[in-house]
């Protein structure tokens, strides 16, 4: 009997496919997220759009929280770690946390190197941009990836341009001759294993979700349709008028992602959805993209 | 000809339908229940057991998936699955789709980290099954008609009850497609007895 192997923590990502995983700040929210039928919660001192606003270093979040939130619902728990804290993964492994989002919407505790996530038993999921990102997160042992997109912005645009980007690029490796691949890699700054490991597969090895700016049923059902395996919803349900009714209206446009008709319908009376940012007013020092290597 | 469906509102859809194929048989995606009349069996997936039970309800498939079992049509659920077939859950005052005569406990096993692989004895199917467990419910209790199949540590962890079939682990996540091909044969039976009942 072996434990924290990769099809264990690659498999527990899978079990999460076609689901919405959104972030929650307490109890009370982690409830209306099961109820709203989440597959996992992340549980968050602040969300994105507020840890946006209040500036400063953001941190794991008090451990009291994920406790809190790990006692109220039966759903797996997620939390956040700074970039490169091996004490904060390590803390969040011992007290049980289900899944470790190794995330730049957290000021990174280290700017050269990530986390070596294989030493660890707890899965990790991290954010990418293009596949030479997402290859070396996989090289470094994440079991899922996320497109960053641009956390707490309400703005789908990110998201979309690193969906399309790391899909056209898996598209090419598959493609290649695997005489090609080894110059690819070295293009692309991935390991020449992982590109391997696409080809073969005919797809990424790790699910990768959508995050970083859905704020709507369509955003959700947008992502799906570009390929994504699902999608993580962060301040787009607890900082909307209605967080219950938006909560369920994203799971269920993730469910039905082409079925329009029922996508219009749960979009009918909503109540206004979080206020969006758009990119270009951000400074380059506010991206919480850039963070990551 | 038979054709296996499997319930695809969320979870290892791509996985099961992959391993039905390599059984040389057709599998569909079964997203709205109207599609449930053109299979002859269904495997419930692994997921999130209460993200499907929301959208079984969302969607009405409740009572299209008791009918199903109802006309002695096969069903094979996996970790989640299982719990959707339990009729007991242990902690939980109702069932889900409540068919098969067992009383399961949900994430009995621990947390992620305590998720794990293990090889199994699987009777009728493999003396060495690699079986992937994640955040695994196992079976307390079964009734006196159901059939254990496997074990780990004492805990039971497959079983079959006439046409149900359920397991703790995921079998979808290996390419070990013996359990599923298992499965493939239940469905083949069952359609064949209803054929010649019919006549």
């Amino acid at each position: 009997m072996v434990t924290g192997t990769d099809r264990v923590k690659r498999g527990m990502a899978e079990m999460q496919k076609g689901g919405v995983i959104m972030d929650v700040v307490n109890a009370e929210q982690a409830k209306i997220a099961e109820e709203a039928g989440a597959v996992a919660v992340m549980a968050l001192e602040r969300v994105p759009s507020d840890i946006r606003a209040a500036g400063g270093v953001a941190r794991m979040a008090d451990p009291r929280i994920m406790e809190e939130v790990m006692n109220a619902v039966s759903i797996p728990v997620m939390a956040k770690a700074r970039i490169g804290h091996i004490v904060e993964a390590r803390i969040l492994e011992a007290m049980g946390v289900d899944y470790i989002d190794e995330s730049e919407v957290l000021t990174p505790a280290d700017e050269e190197f990530h986390l070596n996530k294989n030493a660890f038993t707890v899965p990790f999921v991290c954010g990418c941009r293009d596949l030479g990102e997402a290859a070396r997160r996989i090289g470094e042992g994440a079991s899922m990836l996320r497109t960053k997109g641009e956390p707490g912005t309400g703005n789908i645009v990110e998201a979309v341009r690193h969906m399309r980007k790391v899909n056209a690029q898996v598209r090419k490796v598959v493609s290649m001759n695997e005489d090609e691949l080894m110059t690819e890699a070295k293009n692309l700054g991935a390991p020449y294993e992982v590109l391997l490991e696409i080809k073969r597969l005919g797809r990424l090895p790790v699910v990768n979700f959508a995050a970083g700016g859905i704020a709507t049923p369509a955003d959700a059902a947008l992502m799906m349709e570009l390929g994504a395996d699902g999608v993580f919803v962060g301040s787009g349900i607890f900082k909307s008028e209605n967080p219950a009714l938006f909560a369920k209206a994203i799971v269920e446009a993730t469910t039905h992602y082409q079925d329009y008709k029922l996508i219009a319908e749960l979009s009918k009376n909503l109540g206004t959805p979080m206020k969006g940012i758009e990119i270009s007013s951000l400074a380059p020092e506010d991206r919480m993209q850039e963070r990551g290597w | 000809m038979i054709k296996i469906g499997v319930l695809a509102l969320q979870g290892a859809v791509r996985e099961h339908i992959k391993s039905i194929e390599s059984c040389g048989v057709e599998a569909v995606a079964i997203k709205h229940k109207e599609e449930l009349q053109e299979v002859d069996g269904l495997i419930l997936p692994g997921g999130e057991s209460t993200t499907m039970r929301r959208l079984i309800d969302k969607y009405d498939f409740m009572d299209s998936l008791k009918e199903f079992a109802k006309e002695g049509k096969p069903m094979f659920g996996t970790c989640a699955g299982l719990i959707l077939l339990a009729k007991n859950l242990a902690g939980y005052s109702e069932p889900h789709i409540g068919v098969m005569d067992v009383t399961v406990e949900r994430n009995s096993f621990g947390r992620q980290v305590d998720s794990f692989e293990a090889e199994l004895a699987v009777k009728d199917v493999a003396s060495d099954f690699p079986a992937v467990f994640i955040r695994a419910p196992h079976i307390v209790e079964a009734g006196e008609n159901v059939e254990v199949l496997a074990k780990h540590e004492g805990r039971i962890v497959a079983a079959r009850e006439g046409q149900f079939l359920g397991c703790s682990f995921h079998p979808e996540l290996t390419d070990d497609h013996r359990i599923t091909a298992y499965f493939v044969d239940m469905v083949k039976e069952a359609k064949q007895s209803h054929l010649v009942n019919a006549e």
